[in-house]
C-alpha cells in the first residue's frame, strides 16, 4: 500500500535488477530499506532466508535505481498557482520517478531573500512528496543589477544563484555575481543567452524563423554568452553551471573549458535532443521555449555533448504553462513545456537508441546533478537515503497529456510513443506514487 | 426544384487538377496548377469588373466577415468590392484595441464568428501565424489578408496576375524585389510563388534587412541595386515601414534613397522594358522616386490595384466552391 509505510519501517525490495550509476553498480538482488534510508542490499541478500514481519515488494527484475534528481523546475509558487504548484508539481515528480528537484526563483515575488527561501521549504515539508530545493536569485528582483544576499539566502539553503530564464547581461555585474559567490562557495547557474541579441525573438534564427515570418534568437546569442562567462569563471574561479545548452558551437566551447580545467559543469533538457526547430511546423507554440528549440546539427551535439561527457546532467526543465498563454499567436506565447513526467522516457531513448548506456544515462538523471548540487542524493550505498525509483526501461506507452498531474498540460511530447516507464517512486522509505495504484 | 442561382457569366471548364486546400493561408504549399487556376478564373473577373455595373449571384446569401487586426484601407476594400461584386454581404470588423493586439481575444473571436455562422472570414493581423492559429478555430473560410511578417498570398496572386497579363508569362522572367525583405510578408509570399511558377528571384536591400538564410528560399541576393536589378524584366519595390528607419535598420531615410531607392539611374540597370511594381502605400523620395512612381509607360501599380479585386473574387470564387455544391441550392426570393 502506498504511502502506509510509516518512518521506521523495513521495505524489502526482491528481485530487483539494482543500477548505480555512481558505483557503475548493475546487478540482480534485493534492497532493504528502513525508514528513510538503504540498509542494506546485495545479490545474495535474502537467498537463502525469505524476509518476514515487513512490507515485501517485488520487483519482477526490473530496474531499481536511485530517484532521478532534476536540477531545473519552475514551479509557478507563489505567485501563478492556477499553472502549478508546489503539490501538484510534486504529484508530477513522483509520477515521473523524480525524488528531488529544485525549483527556480522567477516566482511572483522573487526568490530573492530568505522569506522565499523558508516558504519553499515550509511548502515542501507541508507537501510530504518529492523532496524540494530552490536555488535563489543572482540578482535583485532578476533584475541583473544588484547581487542578492548569497551569503544569507546559501545559509537558508538555496542550492545556488541564478536569475532563471534570465541571463545576467551585464558583464561587470556577472563578474561580481561569480566573484563573490567564492566567498560561500556557491554555485551560479546561468542561462546562456546574450539578452541584447535575443531581443524580440520567438525561435532559433535560420531558414524555418524566416519562413515563418518570426523574428529569430541567433544561435550565437547562446555561444557568446557561454563563451563570455566561461572567461568570466576564469578571471574569478567561481563555481559554474550552464543550463540547458542548446547549440552546438556552445558545446563545444564548453568541451574546450573543460579540457582547459575550469571548474564549469552543464546540463541540457529532453527537448533538445529529442526535436528541432522544425517541429515547431505552423505556429505549435508548445514547441516554443527558451533556450529554442535548435537545428538537427545541434540536435546531434546535444546527444554528442551527453555521450562524451561534456553535458554533465539532463533536467526535466519542467516550466507549466496554461492554454491562456499558449494558445495565441506564437510570437505572443510563454516559453516553456512540462517536463516531470516525460523525463525519464526521453532520456531513456538515448539508451535505446544506442547512444548511451543505461548506465550512463541514469548518471546524468541521478548522481552527476546530485554532485554539482553537492546533495546526498541519487546513489544506492548502505546508510544514504532511501530515495528509489523502479521502473521497467523497455515498456512501451504512449504519452497522454490530459492524464499528467500536473497542472499544465503544455507538452510537445503528446501523444508521442514512448518506452520506459515508472513503476513505483520511493521517498525517504514512503512509496509515493505506485503504478498499479494509479 | 428551386431554381440555382447561376453566375452571369462563363464559368471556365473544372480544372484538371482540383484546388486542394479549404483555406488560403499562404502561397506555400500551392501547387503550380493552382496558382494558374486562379489566375485563369481572376482573368475572367477582370473582364466582368471592366464592364461595369455588373454583379455575380454566385455568393448570395453568403456572409463574408473582413477581420482587420491592423490598419488597411486598400486591402480591406478590395476584399470588401471582391465579395459584394460576387453577391456576398459583407461585414467589416477592425480592432486595432490593445487588448486584442495582445492577441487575448483571437479565440474568442472566434467562438463568437461560429456562432455568427459567417461562411468566409477574411483576416489580417500583426502576428505571423495569427491566421493559421484562427483557421484552426473556426468553421469557415479562412481567407488571409497578411499576417505579421508570414504571407500575404492575396498580393502575391495579384502581383503575379499583373505580370503575366503584361509578359505574357511568368516562368523565366527576372523579377528583383528591392527593399525590407526581412519584415516583408509581400516578398515571402511573392518569393514562393515566383519560384514555384519558374520565375528567377532576386532581392536587393542593405544586409540589415535581409533574413540571413534568404538564400535558402532560392534566391539571388545582393546589396548592390544596380547588380540586382541587372537584365531584371520586374522590379518590385517594397514599403520601407518608417519605424525601421531613424537608425534602426538603416542611417538615414536620404542614405537609404540614395543606394536603395528606385530612380531613373539605378533603373538603367534592369530591360529597357521592365515594370515597376510597388505594394503600396508608396513612401516616395524614400524607396521610389515620384517619376518613376508614375511613369505611364512602366509603372503598373494602379493596374495591381485593379487586378487585386480580380484575383480575390478568384479566391472567393474557387474557396467556396465546396461550400456551393455541398450546400442546398440557394433559391432566389423574388
Amino acid at each position: 500500500m502506498p504511502g502506509t509505510n510509516g518512518r521506521g519501517s523495513t521495505v524489502v525490495y526482491i528481485n530487483a535488477r539494482i543500477v548505480d550509476p555512481a558505483s557503475a553498480t548493475d546487478l540482480k538482488g534485493a534492497l532493504v530499506t528502513e525508514g528513510g534510508i538503504i540498509r542494506d542490499f546485495g545479490p545474495a541478500l535474502f537467498k537463502d532466508a525469505p524476509p518476514f514481519d515487513c512490507e515485501i515488494v517485488d520487483c519482477e527484475g526490473k530496474v531499481l535505481a536511485p530517484g532521478l534528481v532534476d536540477m531545473r523546475v519552475q514551479l509557478r509558487e507563489p505567485g501563478e498557482e492556477h499553472k502549478e504548484t508546489i503539490a501538484t508539481a510534486a504529484d508530477a515528480a513522483s509520477a515521473g520517478g523524480v525524488t528531488a528537484m529544485v525549483c527556480m526563483p522567477n516566482t511572483d515575488p522573487v526568490i530573492d531573500d530568505v522569506s522565499g527561501v523558508e516558504f519553499i521549504a515550509r511548502r515542501a515539508r507541508e507537501v510530504r512528496g518529492t523532496k524540494v530545493f530552490c536555488y535563489a536569485a543572482a540578482t535583485q528582483g532578476l533584475e541583473g543589477k544588484e547581487l542578492a544576499e548569497m551569503g544569507l539566502l546559501a545559509e537558508m539553503g538555496a542550492l545556488g544563484f541564478t536569475d532563471g530564464p534570465r541571463a545576467v547581461g551585464e558583464a561587470q555585474v556577472m563578474r561580481r555575481v561569480l566573484s563573490y559567490s567564492r566567498a560561500f562557495d556557491a554555485l551560479i547557474l546561468q542561462h546562456p543567452e546574450e539578452p541584447t541579441l535575443a531581443k524580440g525573438g520567438a525561435m532559433n534564427e535560420g531558414e524555418t524563423s524566416m519562413r515563418l515570418g518570426l523574428p529569430g534568437i541567433p544561435a550565437m546569442a547562446e555561444v557568446m554568452m557561454i563563451e563570455r562567462d566561461l572567461r568570466l569563471v576564469e578571471l574569478t574561479g567561481a563555481r559554474f553551471h550552464i543550463m540547458h545548452v542548446s547549440t552546438a558551437d556552445g558545446i563545444d566551447a564548453i568541451r574546450r573549458a573543460k579540457k582547459r580545467g575550469l571548474p564549469v559543469t552543464c546540463d541540457t533538457a529532453p527537448p533538445y535532443f529529442t526535436l528541432t526547430e522544425i517541429d515547431i511546423g505552423e505556429y505549435r507554440t508548445f514547441c516554443k521555449i527558451s533556450p529554442p528549440l535548435r537545428t538537427e546539427r545541434d540536435r546531434d551535439a546535444v546527444v554528442a555533448g551527453l555521450a562524451d561527457g561534456t553535458i554533465d546532467a539532463i533536467t526535466s526543465d519542467h516550466a507549466p504553462q496554461d492554454q491562456e498563454t499558449k494558445r495565441v499567436p506564437f510570437a505572443q506565447a510563454e516559453n516553456g513545456v512540462v517536463g516531470l513526467e516525460t523525463l525519464l522516457p526521453l532520456a531513456l531513448a538515448l539508451h535505446h537508441k544506442g547512444k548511451l548506456s543505461l548506465v550512463e544515462v541514469l548518471k546524468k538523471l541521478t548522481s552527476a546533478p546530485a554532485a554539482i548540487l553537492r546533495l546526498p542524493f541519487g546513489r544506492i550505498a548502505k546508510g544514504a537515503p532511501a530515495d528509489l525509483v523502479l521502473f521497467d526501461p523497455d515498456r512501451p506507452w504512449i504519452v497522454d497529456a490530459k492524464r499528467f498531474r500536473s497542472k499544465s498540460k503544455n507538452s510537445p511530447f503528446d501523444e508521442m510513443p514512448v518506452m520506459g516507464k515508472v513503476l513505483r517512486t520511493v521517498v525517504a522509505g514512503r512509496t509515493l506514487y505506485d503504478a498499479q495504484a494509479a | 426544384m428551386s431554381p440555382i442561382v447561376r453566375p452571369g457569366f462563363p464559368v471556365p471548364p473544372a480544372p484538371a487538377v482540383p484546388f486542394r486546400h479549404r483555406h488560403l493561408l499562404g502561397i506555400e504549399g500551392l501547387a503550380a496548377a493552382e496558382i494558374t487556376e486562379i489566375l485563369d478564373i481572376a482573368e475572367q473577373y477582370v473582364e466582368l469588373n471592366r464592364r461595369g455595373g455588373a454583379k455575380s449571384a454566385l455568393l448570395r446569401g453568403r456572409t463574408m466577415v473582413n477581420l482587420f487586426f491592423e490598419s488597411s484601407t486598400r486591402t480591406r476594400t478590395s476584399f470588401e468590392l471582391a465579395g459584394k461584386r460576387l453577391g456576398a454581404d459583407v461585414i467589416n470588423m477592425s480592432s486595432d484595441g490593445s487588448s486584442v493586439k495582445k492577441g487575448e481575444t483571437l479565440l474568442d473571436t472566434a467562438i463568437t464568428l461560429n456562432a455568427m455562422h459567417v461562411d468566409v472570414l477574411v483576416v489580417r493581423h500583426p502576428e505571423s501565424g495569427a491566421v493559421k492559429l484562427l483557421s484552426d478555430k473556426v468553421n469557415c473560410v479562412v481567407m488571409n489578408g497578411g499576417d505579421g511578417q508570414h504571407e500575404h498570398p492575396t498580393q502575391a496572386l495579384l502581383d503575379a496576375l499583373t505580370i503575366r497579363r503584361r509578359k505574357g508569362r511568368l516562368q523565366g522572367l527576372v523579377v528583383t524585389i528591392c527593399g525590407d525583405v526581412l519584415h516583408s510578408r509581400v516578398a515571402r509570399s511573392n518569393i514562393h510563388l515566383l519560384n514555384t511558377m519558374g520565375a528567377r528571384v532576386r532581392v536587393v536591400a542593405p544586409p540589415t534587412l535581409l533574413p540571413g538564410a534568404i538564400e535558402r528560399m532560392g534566391v539571388e541576393a545582393h546589396s548592390d541595386m544596380r547588380k540586382g536589378l541587372a537584365g531584371a524584366d520586374i522590379v518590385m519595390m517594397l514599403r520601407l515601414q518608417n519605424e525601421r528607419m531613424q537608425g534602426r535598420y538603416v542611417p538615414s531615410t536620404r542614405e537609404y534613397f540614395r543606394f536603395f531607392g528606385l530612380d531613373y539611374d539605378k533603373l538603367g540597370a534592369a530591360k529597357p522594358d521592365a515594370l515597376i511594381m510597388h505594394p503600396g502605400p508608396m513612401n516616395r523620395g524614400v524607396e521610389i522616386d515620384s517619376e518613376v512612381a508614375d511613369d505611364f509607360g512602366r509603372s503598373v501599380i494602379q493596374e495591381q490595384v485593379e487586378m487585386g479585386v480580380a484575383v480575390r473574387m478568384a479566391c472567393l470564387d474557387i474557396l467556396t466552391r465546396a461550400l456551393r455544391s455541398n450546400a442546398p441550392a440557394i433559391e432566389v426570393t423574388n
